[in-house]
């Protein structure tokens, strides 16, 4: 099937071994491993391939030319290098994509649109050293062959670790934006089909007129060469309407359709649009839908005007003002379609709707963006993330503030191109399904839930037509799902206004319920059925055909057999759409039923025909337990996938999550250009009017990056930068006096990173001060940058700092002094000492995380362990306990007087910050601990 | 000190202290490891009163009352109604239903008086348009009475009811301090005299007559306490203290401080040189029934009831004049001053090669009771082994101006109040520190785990 020689094995190499886990290892994150890529040097991958960075790739299997690349991401020719586009478009588009059925399945009379899944693909080319994650999707285009043309998007890495291992977040980024391109697509489709409607719809009535004349001009009995052949013309019009008619109906129905697909996951808000627009087009092709009444209606009307024409014309005349849109005129059909080479086939933009397209672009970029880096970076931001997700109780300490939460929801959102991302996000918000052991993983498997999109849309599509329960009486197709959803619906009283979000949490909770329920197990203990499928799935086996789609639209889908069943479907969806609301409509089948003879027919034929419509609606009862047994089984192998070939396969949260940091970071890099090299200020409090350059903004990542080199710098230059630092863990404010300055600016900066619990915008750092401070001050700001000067001003400076001697430590920027407790310390030897090798400011960076952030973990042990606090039984003095802690500290944590202080601050900022939302009080001013010591002056 | 900072200028001696105070950075006996400042006044803050174990109302020139929880420093209460500076603040506590409840009792520049109820911040009782403001405030709380001292004394029951008034003769400052003193009697400290009255009690009606002048004081009187129940003592301006038999209103024991200026030390003759009054100006007494504790000018003075000895003294306590003191315990005590700051003292033995002070050091005259018209008074050489010292054992820094008082909640913490127009509590970090712990593990268990 795939024709490509190396697909590249897709095995899971373990996943069953971690069944029943250790429960006295550590968690993966913890365990950070020595080597990786313990067999294979990562930077050696890329020496061969001819391209420099990974890209990505949209290849079109063009019908005209074969294969072709359109283009890639980013566009810069220069990525791709010599590397051969179009012989790797060959390569990743070999896939015999098209092998479903087109045209004309047996036993219908109509073509039928292929609903095609999307399938994954890893396709590896070892002589170019190439690899790619191949998505395969198909687009519905009705001049192509089969209304299909396959395109393909593709990851193109040189690392086939690299992609292997980022699997499930590069399927999931990629369906999203194939889910993008396809909602457009369908959107461009759907209006296609109304333009060709229209013209075959006006071909129809001229070629009619020209027959009618033809009829009155020539001999009643005669049938010249001519009229048959016009004849001929006339049916052959009449059927493309039909088959055009019932295009239109199936990809209305598109959605109804249970996905395959575990990343299907599409905007609701879009499909919720797409849908309406379909079905108002199906609205106002009902009328068309009957030419032969249409125009002989017209004619007739015509020849005899009888009392009951009055209503009829009237009406029709609205439909032909509605239809007739100024902005297109019919054209005439030629009766033979071009041939396929000489059309020009659309582009790819105009497949899409324009912002869709660009949606998807943008998309991508960002796909193509949050990869970048090698595996092992990857790798760590991963590790990074997962850890700092376990630590939140500490994070405030040391992190930048990531806003985790965020990440999450930008995970699980499903991306939608035309702004509908806010409300999309409203809408999914609130996923998290509480399900038991892992809401983690289970908060991934949610979106995926082939049911929910289409009972959401559903009941959005509901609420906007205002049709209420009587939409449950729609056209057949619509029954399966819709009565699954009624059971649902009545056990969740709907309110008279139910606001979108509100419905579909209650849905979404309903539907998470239900899942919960059929399958506790199964999540938990994957059967090795599911691996199977799993594997079928991946190895990208899913082409269905049209035949095995139609079990899956589950009787929805029958094939109107006849012209008849067509109309009184169609009628009876278009009774539903319209529910009670428009009376007019109502009332046309009653009128015409009894007095026209063909329309008579026609609408009188449609009246029965809708009570087998209300009976279907009763009869697919046994199909929502079909549906429901679906579910599970839709879920398992999901499940399954994302414990695939991530690097921590047990705990699938940190393989699936999407590295937004580099997004973030990438924002970041903008800002800081704009922005001064002095990254840290503060916004300081409004009780401060004579507060300099007070602008308050986040501390992003870059920017403390940045600030590593100036640490560096520091470390280097000052024999005791250890005990500044000291100063600044333990609490002891740090005042940087100077007067130049952008040299205090700097050196705070650089020494901000050393602040604990700095604050999300540095609010514990003031940078630049030019009037004496008072105690409030310094409660408020832990480092302090501070302008030396030579006037009245400057002496009433100088008497607050020898005021305030005792609770501060002053760094003298200008004569390089620093004045503050002696510290004896080994604690900070390692991230302090100035003849360190470390060169660059970014590895420093990274150095001091790591330092801090095991600090932080050891602090987080202090404060939760309960016996350091409190005594294990009543015979103890709180001496004892004082003595176990004094123990813990020195013995076990192996700090000395000094470094003990740095923790105990640590802790203290834990238990302040932990108790903070329980106190709620913010009258409560925030206590500044201090203790009595003496200060040294240290000297270069 | 910071001879370093300012880069090798000549450091100016004001910023200098005496050697012999500064007691440099480490303070091991100084608990107060944590502070939290509270902010909420937008004057100088002059009043501090204890409410309960946990709570303190604080006043002060913004006409402003406010409560505060000492535990956790959240403001409580905002008790606004006053126009003008508060001049007199006390707790009214009234007994007599089951549960006792305690209201605070104000008076203002602005001619009124009010009852607040701290726990829900209303005003309760007010009146307005007095004659003159009140200066100082009593609360009689086994007479259910209370009474206010002015250019007049007013008595009032318990609902702001006006009982009686006594307009008092020539006064130009007013009273300036009431005490209680034992058979209904009350003690008015009037610039240099105390008037003693009596407060008859009938069953509808409460009258006051003023049965006694003393006027031993050579200066006016600037406090007046309650000792014990046979004592009382006052202190003038020119350093005179006096303990009076609360009964017979009789001269136990007269001292009259001085330092003298001649014995000045070769440091700092500017300082020292100027005989200014306030230089030993009586500012502030404070007894625990056994010692007075006197804040002279910038010193301290503690003087032993039972022996009427002095017990030690220092004559720079502080850079500025004292303004409240507190004695903690019969050996530590705490002072603060008009140089914002707050000193801890310990009341210790003096090391065998005594202090260099002299006997001449302060003059002392010893009174009988009946021989105070005689002539010149004797002077007596102090017996040096009986003298102990006092020496500071910490010091809290953190007003930026004169810190006006402070009221002690134990291990609970200190509040002070300044002219800065902040309140800091002073706390005991590791006792707030294991608190904290405390509630955190409480919280955990709440929570059921993290």
């Amino acid at each position: 099937m795939i024709g490509s020689p190396d697909v590249v094995a897709f095995t899971k190499e373990d996943e069953y071994g971690q069944a029943n886990p250790d429960p006295w290892a550590l968690p993966e994150e913890f365990s950070v491993p020595l080597h990786p890529l313990a067999d294979s040097n990562p930077w050696a991958k890329t020496s061969y391939a001819k391209f420099t960075k990974d890209f990505i790739l949209i290849s079109e299997f063009s019908e005209q030319v074969g294969p072709q690349p359109l283009l890639t991401i980013p566009e810069d020719p220069k990525v791709c290098g010599t590397f051969d586009l179009n012989y790797f478009s060959l390569r990743i588009m070999s896939v015999d994509y098209q092998a479903s059925f087109v045209g004309h399945p047996p036993g219908t009379g109509y073509p039928r649109l292929s609903f095609v899944e999307d399938s994954r693909v890893v396709l590896g080319d070892s002589k170019e050293g190439a690899f790619a994650y191949v998505h395969h999707l198909t687009l519905y285009d009705l001049e192509a062959r089969g209304f299909v043309r396959p395109f393909c998007m593709a990851y193109v890495a040189a690392d086939e670790r690299k992609i292997m291992l980022q699997f499930q977040e590069l399927s999931l980024r990629f369906s999203q934006a194939s889910e993008c391109l396809k909602a457009g697509n369908r959107r461009a489709f759907a209006k296609e089909l109304r333009r060709k409607l229209q013209d075959l719809e006006y071909t129809h009535s001229v070629l009619q007129r020209e027959e009618g004349l033809q009829r009155e001009a020539g001999p009643q009995c005669m049938y010249s060469a001519h009229a048959v052949e016009k004849a001929n013309e006339l049916a052959n019009v009449e059927k493309s309407i039909y088959e055009h008619r019932d295009l239109l109906r199936q990809i209305s129905c598109y959605h109804r359709r249970p996905r395959r697909d575990p990343h299907a996951v599409t905007c609701q808000k879009c499909m919720t649009e797409c849908l309406s627009e379909c079905e108002e087009l199906l609205d106002k092709y009902v009328k068309l839908a009957n030419p032969f009444g249409y125009s002989k209606n017209e004619e007739e009307g015509q020849g005899q005007l009888d009392d009951e024409g009055g209503d009829e014309e009237a009406d029709e005349e609205d439909d032909e003002g509605v239809k007739r849109k100024p902005s297109y005129t019919p054209q005439l059909i030629k009766a033979k379609s071009a041939k396929c080479f000489d059309k020009r086939l659309k582009t790819l933009q105009e497949l899409c709707d324009e912002t869709f397209y660009k949606a998807t672009l943008e998309l991508l970029k960002e796909t193509e963006r949050s990869f970048r880096g090698d595996l092992c970076y990857l790798h760590t931001c991963r590790l990074d993330k997962a850890l700092r997700r376990k630590q939140r109780v500490a994070n405030f300490l040391f992190e930048e503030d990531l806003g985790d939460d965020e990440d999450e929801v930008e995970t699980l959102r499903p991306f939608c191109a035309v702004n509908h991302a806010i409300d999309s996000y409203i809408l999914l918000n609130p996923p998290p399904i509480v399900l038991g052991p892992e809401p983690l993983e289970l908060d991934v498997l949610e979106p995926p839930d082939p049911l929910d999109p289409a009972s959401e849309t559903s009941h959005t599509q509901e609420s906007e037509l205002g049709l209420g329960e009587s939409h449950l009486e729609s056209s057949p197709s619509d029954q399966t799902l819709e009565t699954q959803e009624s059971s649902e619906e009545t056990k969740g009283s709907f309110s008279s206004d139910k606001s979108g979000l509100g419905q579909s949490e209650k849905q979404q909770s309903l539907t998470s319920m239900k899942s919960e329920a059929p399958d506790p197990d199964s999540d938990l203990t994957p059967d090795p059925d599911q691996n199977t499928d799993l594997e079928r799935e991946s190895s990208s086996e899913e082409m269905e055909t049209t035949a095995g789609d139609d079990e899956g639209d589950s009787g929805g889908d029958q094939t109107p057999v006849s012209l008849l069943e067509v109309v009184s479907e169609l009628q009876a969806s278009k009774e539903d759409e319209c529910g009670g609301g428009n009376d007019s409509d109502l009332l046309v089948p009653i009128d015409t039923a009894c007095c026209m003879a063909q329309e008579g027919f026609l609408y009188e034929a449609s009246a029965p025909d809708a009570m087998p419509c209300l009976l279907q609606s009763s009869h697919p009862q046994p199909s929502p337990t079909l549906v429901v047994n679906q579910e599970p089984q839709a879920l398992l192998p999901l499940q399954d996938d994302y414990t695939v070939g991530s690097p921590c396969s047990e705990s699938p949260a940190t393989g699936l999550e999407l590295p937004v940091g580099h997004l973030g970071d990438a924002v970041s890099r903008t800002s800081v250009e704009d922005g001064s090299d002095c990254t840290m200020s503060v916004s300081t409090g409004s009780d401060r009017a004579a507060s300099p350059l007070g602008y308050g903004r986040v501390v992003t990542l870059c920017q403390r990056k940045k600030a590593g080199q100036g640490a560096l710098r520091f470390v280097r230059q000052y024999p005791f930068a250890m005990q500044a630092l000291w100063c600044l863990l333990s609490g002891r404010t740090l005042v940087v006096l100077g007067a130049d300055e952008g040299r205090v600016r700097r050196l705070v900066a650089a020494l901000a990173l050393f602040v604990p619990a700095p604050g999300k915008c540095g609010e514990r750092v003031q940078a630049w001060l030019s009037c004496p401070f008072t105690l409030t001050d310094l409660q408020r700001w832990k480092l302090i940058g501070l302008q030396r000067v030579a006037s009245p001003v400057g002496s009433s400076m100088l008497y607050s700092l020898s005021r305030y001697s005792r609770y501060i430590s002053i760094l003298d920027a200008d004569q390089k002094t620093l004045r503050c407790p002696p510290y004896r310390g080994q604690l900070l030897a390692n991230i302090a000492d100035h003849r360190t090798y470390v060169r660059r400011g970014s590895t420093y960076f990274l150095h001091i995380q790591s330092t801090l952030c095991h600090l932080a973990a050891k602090a987080f042990l202090f404060t939760f362990t309960h016996h350091l606090h409190l005594p294990v039984s009543s015979t103890e003095g709180p001496e004892v306990v004082e003595g176990r802690r004094r123990c813990f500290l020195q013995e076990q944590l192996g700090l000395g007087e000094e470094d003990s202080h740095i923790l105990l601050y640590l802790s203290q900022l834990i238990t302040q910050q932990y108790l903070q939302p329980a106190a709620g009080s913010s009258a409560a001013a925030p206590c500044f601990s201090f203790d009595y010591t003496t200060s040294v002056l240290y000297k270069i | 000190m910071l001879r370093w900072i300012l880069g090798g200028r000549e450091a100016q001696s004001s910023v200098e202290k005496s050697p012999v105070l500064c007691i440099g950075e480490e303070q091991p006996k100084n608990w107060f490891t944590e502070l939290q400042v509270l902010k909420g006044h937008f004057d100088i803050v002059r009043f501090l009163v204890q409410i309960d174990d946990f709570r303190c109302a604080s006043a002060g020139d913004d006409g402003l009352v406010l409560v505060w929880n000492v535990e956790t420093g959240e403001r409580l209460q905002e008790l606004r109604g006053h126009s003008q500076q508060i001049t007199a603040i006390t707790t009214f506590t009234c007994s007599s239903e089951v549960t006792s409840h305690t209201s605070l009792i104000t008076a203002s520049s602005d001619r009124s008086l009010s009852l607040w109820d701290p726990d829900t911040g209303t005003r309760v009782q007010t009146i307005s348009d007095l004659q003159s403001s009140v200066k100082c405030l009593l609360v009689l709380e086994r007479l259910c009475l209370w009474v206010s001292g002015g250019e007049e004394l007013c008595v009032w029951n318990r609902d702001f009811q006006l009982q009686c008034h006594r307009q008092h003769k020539q006064s130009d400052t007013g009273i300036t301090a009431l005490i209680e003193l034992p058979k209904n009697s009350i003690g008015a400290a009037v610039d240099k005299e105390i008037v003693i009255y009596r407060l008859t009690v009938s069953d509808s009606s409460v009258s006051v007559a003023e049965i006694r002048c003393l006027s031993d004081h050579q200066d006016q009187i600037r406090a007046l306490i309650n000792v014990n129940d046979e004592l009382f003592a006052s202190g003038s301006h020119a350093g005179e203290l006096i303990l009076w038999d609360a009964i017979e209103w009789n001269i136990l024991a007269y001292e009259h401080i001085l330092w003298e200026e001649s014995q000045a030390s070769t440091q700092n003759a500017i300082r020292l040189g100027a005989s200014k009054p306030s230089e030993m100006s009586i500012q502030h007494l404070t007894t625990n029934g056994k010692l007075i504790l006197a804040a002279v000018g910038s010193g301290l003075y503690v003087y032993n009831v039972q022996t009427k000895a002095v017990v030690a003294y220092r004559k720079v306590a502080h850079d500025s004049n004292v303004l409240h003191t507190m004695l903690l315990s019969d050996s530590e005590l705490m002072s603060c001053s008009e140089d914002g700051s707050v000193r801890i003292w310990e009341i210790q033995d003096l090391p065998l090669p005594a202090e260099p002070a002299s006997a001449g050091f302060f003059g002392m005259w010893n009174f009988s009771r009946t021989n105070k018209q005689s002539g010149p008074p004797s002077k007596k050489v102090m017996d040096i082994p009986n003298i102990r010292m006092l020496e500071l054992t910490g010091d809290l820094i953190g007003h930026s101006g004169a810190v006006q008082m402070f009221v002690s909640f134990k291990e609970n913490g200190l509040v002070t109040c300044s002219t800065d127009h902040l309140l800091i509590l002073w706390k005991n970090g590791e006792r707030q520190s294991h608190l904290r712990s405390l509630a955190l593990f409480r919280k955990l268990e709440e929570k059921g785990g993290l």
